[in-house]
């Protein structure tokens, strides 16, 4: 396996870029355009504060409460800082609902705009070429790469976040949630399901909460 | 003769094959993807350029296509801190400063960065002029290429849809990646047949949107 060539291209690759962002790291450090410090933060931040459990909240409080979907579906911005989340990459928020007639899939085509403050960073493929590719042509092709397949009677509306407003897809609540509480139905919402990719979890599949 | 050329615009591209999901939770792949992350937000805060040009600088990057994600976003950090004078080639090759520091940039402090991320940086504006569209009218996207950035997405370039909902007037990403001010402007979602944009052959059942300035629409007449 040491002998693998592949293995050493990836290694080699990874020291060389490893090398490069301290070197660049070191020269913004020493010309006070950078506090390392600061660095710290904006890692741990997003490593640990601002992911898609944040998102998972708003969706499980739009399934409980009828005047919280309202004001989301009218002003998403508002309605998900009254849960604390905002900020970079989501200053213009706007939800839109998954349907039994209409799905609706998030995809940036011309560089990798996501909702930050309720999904966190994009994973690797959202930020692909060829989900960004496919998304607007063949979503159920993509659809299908995730392990969903919708009816063919369903709509399905791609929004390409072309300018800042960002997008959050309010999936469909599970059968046989009705008398799961909040937290328990975050549990259900995953990322995938909050981009479109994806479909929340079933209560069964969920330890605990079924 | 164009003389600008973005890689980055995807959209309906034949030839790309599957994509390959990804756990939740998994956010960076090697520690250096956290620093390029950290680098690019930080340089970003201090205003030395904004977040348009930042779009601008990757996307036009000779081997844009060949690089992964964060080696797109440092190779863009790079070339944004040398064509703004603000680091030497040189210094990047040594890795050390070896020319003084450009003044009137502030660092983000550590303390500061929980408010800097919450606050964002907003793009909508007050306007003064009036929408020119309203909802439901029928519009064609501007056709032909421009020699400059833009967010008008290619396989939307002549194309006709139907204004759906009118976001309010935001800084334009077209001038404002060119340093030339945010001369805002109204910004609606207009959305397209699925047949509108791949012909006889698109996805039953598809539609799609794009969020575009005013500037990107002419009126059906």
């Amino acid at each position: 396996m040491a002998d693998d060539p592949r293995l050493h291209h990836e290694h080699s690759e990874l020291a060389e870029m490893d090398l490069r962002v301290r070197a660049l790291q070191t020269v913004l450090v020493q010309k006070g355009y950078v506090d390392a410090s600061a660095l710290d933060v904006l890692v741990e931040t997003y490593e640990t504060r601002i992911g898609p459990r944040n998102g998972a909240r708003v969706v499980a409080r739009a399934w409980v409460d009828p005047v919280f979907r309202k004001w989301l579906l009218e002003d998403a911005t508002a309605a998900v800082a009254s849960l604390g989340y905002a900020g970079r990459q989501g200053e213009h928020l706007v939800a839109v609902e998954n349907t039994e007639a209409r799905h609706n899939l998030i995809v940036c085509t011309l560089c990798s705009c996501y909702p930050w403050p309720v999904l966190g960073l994009p994973p690797t493929w959202y930020k692909s070429a060829p989900y960004r590719a496919r998304a607007v042509r063949d979503p159920r092709g993509v659809l299908a790469d995730f392990g969903v397949t919708l009816p063919d009677s369903t709509e399905i509306r791609v929004w390409d976040s072309t300018a800042e407003v960002r997008y959050l897809v309010i999936p469909r609540r599970p059968a046989g949630s009705g008398n799961m509480r909040e937290d328990q139905l975050a549990a259900l919402v995953t990322r995938d399901s909050m981009i479109g990719t994806g479909l929340p979890r079933v209560p069964a599949e969920v330890p605990g909460v079924a | 003769m164009m003389d600008y050329q973005s890689h980055a615009d995807l959209g309906g591209a034949a030839g790309y094959g599957r994509v390959v999901p990804e756990r939740e939770g998994e956010v960076f792949h090697a520690s250096w993807e956290r620093q390029a992350l950290a680098l690019t937000l930080a340089m970003g805060a201090t205003g030395a350029w904004n977040l348009d040009m930042t779009r601008s600088a990757r996307e036009t990057l000779p081997d844009y296509s060949s690089l992964s994600y964060y080696e797109i976003w440092m190779k863009g950090l790079e070339r944004l801190l040398i064509e703004g004078g603000l680091v030497g080639p040189d210094e990047i090759a040594a890795g050390r400063m070896l020319h003084p520091t450009r003044p009137g940039l502030c660092a983000l402090r550590a303390a500061d960065v929980p408010a800097t991320l919450a606050r964002g940086k907003p793009t909508q504006r007050p306007i003064a002029a009036p929408a020119r569209f309203s909802m439901g009218e029928r519009v064609r996207l501007r056709a032909q290429a421009v020699a400059h950035h833009t967010r008008l997405p290619g396989y939307a370039r002549g194309k006709i849809g139907c204004i759906e909902r009118t976001r309010g007037a935001h800084v334009f990403a077209d001038t404002h990646a060119q340093g030339l001010g945010e001369q805002p402007c109204w910004l609606y979602t207009v959305v397209f047949s699925g047949r509108e944009l791949w012909g006889d052959d698109a996805a039953r059942g598809l539609s799609v949107s794009i969020d575009a300035w005013e500037p990107y629409l002419e009126p059906l007449s």
